[in-house]
């Protein structure tokens, strides 16, 4: 599956994920993943949006959303070197004593993290590309992964400037 | 000074313009309705909040400016959810003011609340819920600059009870919005620009496909100017028609499902379209994979969404159609210094075929019955410059785009892209309410009218005088024109009968006064009977034909190539000899298209 990654500056305005995600919904379009948090500026926040570009055309969504008032800029981050992109997950893995050094194997290859040690359980910290962590995932799935959760992906664009510059591809304003 | 939040609002429409608003009180709005009563801001009670929403629409329509609805918390706002998708749809610029329950209340399902924000996101150009009382002004301010600019539609702003009960540390009208998500561009790109005028002036058979964009933006001037500097022909669609005097040698008129045959057939040929503030809706282009083959297609639009949406546009434009087109005329201008305008003689040849081919119909009996078309007629023939025609929805309104010629912007006010039926009795209301000179006739069905008639009472009261001329075919008319065409003439939930209501008791119940007639030599007499009365609405009942069809019609989901031009058509195509069985060809068949 080809996913594009949005990333997407809004105003913290009240409702504004209502908006978006609302907004996808309308127009027919599924989101892998959707990631928000505050940035540099105050009262700004960023989504970062994966969505499906295979089976769907970006352009009318991408216009759609520029519509929203409190939506300042989308940028389409480029996954292809031009962009950073991570998501965060943390596992909780059956681990007893026998099992308990090859899954800490697994974890200092992955440079995934213990977070949390009980006596029939590991929980890992991993982060990474969403490849990475699948890949976590499937190594670590043999010893019985009892819960999982993860964040949803995030990106910037590689080098030394910043969205509200203006880099990568700016989509037009709104109407 | 001290001021309430609901002076604040008051005061703040008042800054804003506004010199009428239509609305209907209840608990949460209370403290609005207080200061109103001391501002010279005129105040039209609805006997529905839907009928105040289409109130706001209609004076919207007609005069350009911001149209206001206020209703209050709960039922009060989700009566106005019609009016706002209406809005939103045809891009009316409109503001919205609901109560809701006190801040603290909100989200405990509290007497009257609903959600009107979340019910209101996807059918609003914006909305908020105002919980700071000294935003008030900002608030106000906001929503009626973005309902008025760029792509015009409908904005709502909720208010809670304690936040119109509060006091305000200032107020402060502010002399400029901050929207920094929020920039139309109103100017087109250069390059684009010189690119139109080249496609222009290498087309042999262009069409300027004027849309409701060009009503918004005021573009009349630009638009006859373009078109009469190379003989361009002009298609008015549903929302546009108007912008270009239908009396106009250049204009073909209403493109469409029930547009006029030569301009369906002209964009269906052409080679190149000039789009300008359309949206290419499927009423316009039909089964969109074959609509106009063969044209490449220029598209100016402000909605950036728009471009592309539909069909690919060759030349795109983001821009206000009045601005971009002035831009394209000097482009032309300066490109025909050295370029030959385009011999377009053989293009007009055809057109004028068609013209003379494929006229509007009317096939009136002298001794009857009435034809809804020989209504119209003579409705059209009594409109005068200045005068306004609105509809509801159905054939009704077909028939009433159809035959009657509009030479000016804003004197044709309909429901086009919802399709709203009860739209008619209070847009005509708000209509005359935002130009009182004008006569204000209002076409509807009867099934529409029942929708909203309570309003008369609002514009008896109100003083409101339209003249109401229902087209009473005791059905609703175009579900049975579906169901004859496409259902074997399985008549299902249409007839109204022709006598309940009996119009011209409802007329004299609301103290108006009303008029039956039921032949065609009796319509030109009543109307002017109608005419002559302007202290009170009139309603006339036109009892007319319940089995005429509105044509031509391309049916819905086939191609405009297979537009069908009259009943006798329709009947001749249905039982060719290659349909032995009856069956209908694929492109009369009704689909899955709505």
């Amino acid at each position: 599956m080809n996913t594009t990654t949005l990333s997407v500056l809004v105003e913290d305005k009240p409702g504004v994920l209502t908006r978006v995600a609302g907004l996808f919904a309308r127009r027919g379009f599924n989101i892998d993943s959707l990631a928000v948090g505050t940035t540099e500026v105050p009262g700004l926040s960023r989504m970062t949006i994966v969505v499906d570009s295979e089976t769907q055309s970006l352009e009318q969504v991408t216009k759609q959303l520029n519509k929203l008032v409190h939506v300042l800029k989308i940028v389409e981050l480029d996954g292809d070197g031009g962009s950073v992109e991570r998501e965060l997950a943390l596992i909780k893995v059956a681990a007893d004593g026998s099992n308990r050094g090859e899954i800490m194997d697994v974890v200092q290859v992955f440079r995934a993290s213990v977070v949390d040690v009980d006596s029939d359980a590991l929980t890992l910290e991993a982060t990474g590309s969403a490849d990475k962590i699948e890949a976590i995932i499937r190594l670590l799935s043999p010893y019985g992964i009892r819960e999982l959760v993860r964040s949803g992906r995030i990106g910037l664009g590689r080098g030394a400037r910043s969205v509200s510059e203006g880099r990568a591809l700016r989509l037009e304003r709104s109407a | 000074m001290e001021i309430t939040g609901a002076q604040a609002v008051i005061k703040s429409l008042e800054h804003a313009g506004v010199d009428v608003v239509f609305g209907h009180p209840g608990g949460a709005i209370l403290p609005a309705y207080d200061p109103i009563i001391d501002s010279p801001v005129r105040h039209v009670l609805a006997r529905h909040e839907q009928g105040a929403g289409h109130m706001a629409e209609g004076y919207a329509h007609a005069t350009g400016r911001v149209g206001v609805a206020v209703a209050t918390s709960g039922p009060g706002g989700t009566n106005l959810v019609t009016p706002l998708a209406d809005a939103m749809m045809d891009s009316i610029p409109m503001v919205a003011i609901t109560g809701q329950v006190p801040r603290a209340a909100v989200g405990g399902d509290a007497f009257q609340e609903a959600d009107l924000t979340g019910i209101t996101l996807p059918i609003t150009k914006h909305n908020e819920m105002v919980t700071d009382p000294d935003r008030i002004p900002a608030a106000i301010a906001e929503a009626f600059h973005i309902a008025s600019t760029g792509r015009p539609g409908p904005v709502l702003l909720d208010f809670p009870k304690d936040v119109l009960n509060a006091v305000l540390s200032t107020f402060e009208w502010p002399e400029r919005v901050h929207l920094p998500g929020y920039k139309p561009t109103v100017r087109g790109h250069g390059k684009m620009v010189r690119e139109a005028a080249s496609s222009i002036l290498a087309s042999k058979r262009p069409v300027i496909y004027a849309g409701g964009g060009t009503i918004k933006a005021g573009a009349q001037a630009e638009v006859a100017a373009l078109a009469e500097r190379l003989d361009l022909p002009v298609v008015t669609t549903l929302m546009a028609r108007g912008v270009f005097p239908d009396s106009h040698p250049l204009a073909l008129g209403m493109p469409g499902m029930h547009g006029h045959w030569a301009a369906v057939t002209a964009m269906q040929r052409s080679d190149l379209l000039i789009a300008l503030g359309a949206r290419f809706d499927d009423r316009v282009t039909g089964r969109l994979d074959a609509f106009a083959p063969d044209a490449e297609v220029i598209h100016v639009d402000v909605d950036p969404a728009e471009i592309g949406k539909n069909r690919h546009a060759d030349v795109p434009i983001v821009g206000d159609a009045k601005t971009v087109t002035a831009q394209i005329l000097e482009a032309l201008e300066s490109q025909l210094e050295r370029t030959a305008a385009p011999d377009l003689t053989p293009w007009w040849e055809t057109l004028r075929t068609w013209q003379a081919e494929h006229p509007l119909r009317n096939d009136q009996q002298p001794e009857g019955p009435l034809k809804p078309q020989t209504v119209i007629d003579a409705i059209g023939r009594r409109k005068r410059v200045g005068d306004i025609v609105v509809t509801g929805v159905g054939q009704h309104q077909m028939w009433a785009s159809q035959h009657i010629a509009y030479d000016e912007p804003r004197s044709w006010i309909n429901s086009g892209g919802l399709g709203t039926m009860g739209f008619c009795v209070p847009a005509a209301i708000g209509a005359k309410v935002g130009r009182p000179d004008a006569t204000v006739l209002a076409v509807d069905g009867d099934g529409s009218f029942q929708m909203t008639q309570q309003e008369l009472a609002t514009a008896r009261l109100e003083n409101i005088p339209v003249v109401f001329c229902i087209i009473n075919n005791g059905a609703l008319g175009m579900v049975r024109q579906w169901q004859n065409l496409f259902y074997d003439n399985r008549f299902s939930q249409i007839d109204l009968t022709f006598d309940c209501p009996d119009f011209v008791k409802l007329a004299d119940a609301f103290g108006c006064e009303g008029l039956r007639c039921d032949a065609p030599e009796d319509v030109e007499a009543t109307l002017d009977k109608a005419l002559s009365v302007t202290d009170r609405p009139v309603i006339i009942d036109f009892r007319v034909d319940q089995t005429e069809n509105v044509f031509p019609m391309v049916p819905a989901g086939a191609s405009n190539d297979d537009i069908i031009e009259s009943a006798a058509e329709w009947d001749a195509r249905a039982t060719a000899p290659d349909n032995p069985d009856g069956e209908l060809p694929e492109s009369m068949r009704e689909g899955d298209v709505v």
